[in-house]
């Protein structure tokens, strides 16, 4: 599960990695989108997959029986989403702005500010 | 709990509500506004007298011990960070009475300067790697909405790339987090210094510290990941451009000092090289950039990056004595050159433009605000007895320590090249007869001109009490270097109840 997760990761960051190459804005807050999935997805692999033990305590016990999985990587992830869907949506009323203003959805036409 | 390492994230997010709920009101919104910098910079004055004497101080948030809860942890390079973000807040809140125009403060533009000043205070504050994400986050959506606000083009353009990079920077940082997590199992930083000493796969440390210098380093704006800088900052106004380069490349420059004196320092050699490698290149690259400016804010913005060059060197070098001048360095950095910032923003309003061709003239105009800009502008360059002359002089005393002379000689000949620079801006702007068709218009300035100068004029005072007397700063950067290079007690402070 791992390996494949890992190819799966490795694809996002490419995909994202690849759009944002690209000069369209419009593919680059997806490719942002993309790098933002990869690195939460990255978090749930390196913080050990576990399938079917949830980390519940059983009445009485101090701790769960045998390995159960770690819930600190999924708040992180949860906390990650969050953060990243209220950003996401910011960039893309931010896109809309410079399209409407600039009248151009090319990267390489808003390029005024960079040399004045 | 210490209740007063809550306060400097309570009081922005308090005056931030009451200034969303009092949106209707502009007089009200200006005044709270200004009262809650000040409240902010009287609670961080607290914290530091509290923190030099009685040492670090530790918050268990909801009482959860440390490793498992939120730890907010102040020791002194904290506190200082602090009290540097309180002081730019209330300059900068007073500075926006006269400079910000009415249609920016009905859409939020107060509000989002106290949430920003909460993110850049919680970062400086928080003891938790993936809190420090969380606060990062706070700040970059608040500077995002800041340097969009108004809508204009050249903003809009600037923000775009703004925006991406800082996003790549925290998807970054993120991977980083969590990969951390993967190799030591905690995030906590204290418990993450105790963890990582133990680790025996340490190429495996290094590559992950490698991934963290290159999301700070982003957001610090190092060589050569800074070109978001220079392509945005000069496009909002000018209040915010100062807030903005006074401390938003500085929180990244935090990050990096602390996660590279505290957790990652198990390869000196190797990692704190690359750092010294790339300050080097930093300042080169930044103030080159300079040199081919024609406008004001414009040499500023590359000027930043140049000088966070200097205080990656005190990192790289790695003894008390660099890190002392680090520290120094920071402190100095974030007043003058908020200061100057703020000064081009008043030639900004009586000339009518930030292009240095059709400046001119307001030595004759304004003498009294040529000094004002002499004073920070020879700082920056470091001319003795101004604070940048120190700052230098420490880091480079620590260079020659370690028989590092080729970073002394960048150092020292990027200082040179720096005092061209501001030559170049005072030769331009305040020397030059008067361009034709340029009329500098006196009412420009209008009924807030007190609000425009006093902040100009308190932090240039800063800049001349910090030079002539050296003594007290340094003592303080001497203690917090030292504290950065002794883990030991910080992991103490915050651990010390469960070992």
């Amino acid at each position: 599960m791992e390996t494949f997760l890992a190819f799966v990761i490795g694809g996002l960051y490419a995909a994202g990695l690849y759009l944002m190459l690209r000069r369209s804005i419009v593919k680059l807050i997806i490719g942002l989108a993309l790098l933002g999935q990869a690195a939460n997805l990255l978090i749930f692999t390196v913080g050990r997959l576990t399938r079917g033990q949830p980390a519940l305590i059983p009445f009485g016990a101090a701790r769960p029986d045998g390995p159960f999985a770690d819930p600190l990587p999924q708040a992180l992830i949860l906390t990650a989403i969050v953060i990243g869907f209220g950003v996401q949506a910011f960039a893309v009323v931010l896109i809309k702005r410079a399209y409407q203003t600039v009248k151009t959805d090319d990267l390489d036409d808003m390029r005024s500010t960079d040399t004045n | 709990m210490n209740l007063i390492l809550v306060l400097p994230l309570i009081i922005p997010l308090l005056t931030a509500i009451i200034l969303l709920l009092a949106r209707q009101w502009r007089h009200v919104q200006r005044w709270v506004s200004v009262l809650g910098a000040l409240a902010l910079f009287g609670v961080a004055l607290a914290l530091l007298a509290l923190v030099w004497r009685n040492g670090i101080l530790v918050a268990q948030i909801g009482n959860w011990p440390a490793p498992y809860g939120i730890t907010l942890v102040a020791d002194l390079f904290s506190a200082i960070m602090i009290l540097l973000a309180g002081l730019m807040g209330l300059a900068v809140a007073v500075y926006s009475l006269a400079s910000m125009d009415p249609q920016r403060e009905r859409y939020g533009y107060y509000p989002l300067l106290h949430i920003l000043l909460m993110g850049v205070c919680g970062a400086f504050l928080t003891g938790d790697m993936f809190n420090l994400y969380v606060w990062f986050e706070v700040m970059l959506v608040s500077s995002f909405v800041l340097m969009a606000l108004g809508g204009e083009r050249a903003q809009l353009e600037g923000t775009v790339k703004y925006v991406t990079l800082n996003l790549i920077s925290s998807a970054l940082f993120l991977a980083a987090v969590g990969s951390l997590y993967g190799v030591a199992g905690t995030l906590n930083m204290a418990d993450l210094a105790l963890q990582l000493s133990q680790v025996t796969q340490t190429g495996l440390v290094t590559a992950l510290s490698m991934l963290f210098l290159v999301a700070f380093g982003i957001k610090a704006a190092m060589f050569p990941l800074f070109f978001w800088l220079p392509a945005s900052y000069h496009t909002p106004p000018v209040a915010v451009s100062a807030i903005f380069a006074g401390l938003l490349t500085k929180v990244g420059v935090y990050a990096l000092i602390r996660v590279f004196t505290l957790i990652f320092v198990q390869d000196v050699a190797f990692t704190h090289t690359v750092l010294l490698i790339l300050a080097g290149l930093t300042m080169v690259t930044g103030v080159l950039g300079a040199v081919a400016q024609n406008s004001f804010r414009r040499i500023l913005s590359f000027h930043i990056v140049s000088q966070i060059g200097y205080m990656v060197m005190g990192l790289g070098l790695f003894t008390p004595l660099a890190l002392t001048g680090s520290i120094f360095y920071i402190m100095h950095h974030i007043i003058v050159k908020t200061n100057l910032f703020l000064i081009s923003g008043v030639t900004h309003r009586l000339g009518g433009s930030d292009q240095l061709k059709k400046l001119g003239g307001f030595y004759a105009a304004y003498p009294g605000l040529a000094v004002l800009f002499l004073i920070p502008a020879f700082s920056l360059a470091g001319i003795p007895p101004l604070s940048g002359f120190w700052a230098k002089l420490i880091l480079i005393q620590a260079g020659l320590g370690l028989q590092q002379y080729v970073i002394v000689a960048v150092a020292l000949g990027v200082s040179l090249l720096t005092l061209f620079s501001m030559t170049k801006i005072w030769a331009e702007v305040f020397w030059k007869p008067t361009p034709e068709g340029l009329e500098i218009d006196d009412a420009t300035l209008g009924p807030g001109r007190l609000a425009l100068l006093l902040p100009i004029v308190a932090l240039a005072a800063l800049t001349l009490v910090i030079g002539l007397t050296v003594e007290p700063l340094y003592m303080l950067s001497t203690r917090a270097a030292e504290q950065l290079l002794n883990p030991a007690a910080y992991i103490q402070a915050v651990l010390g109840g469960t070992q």
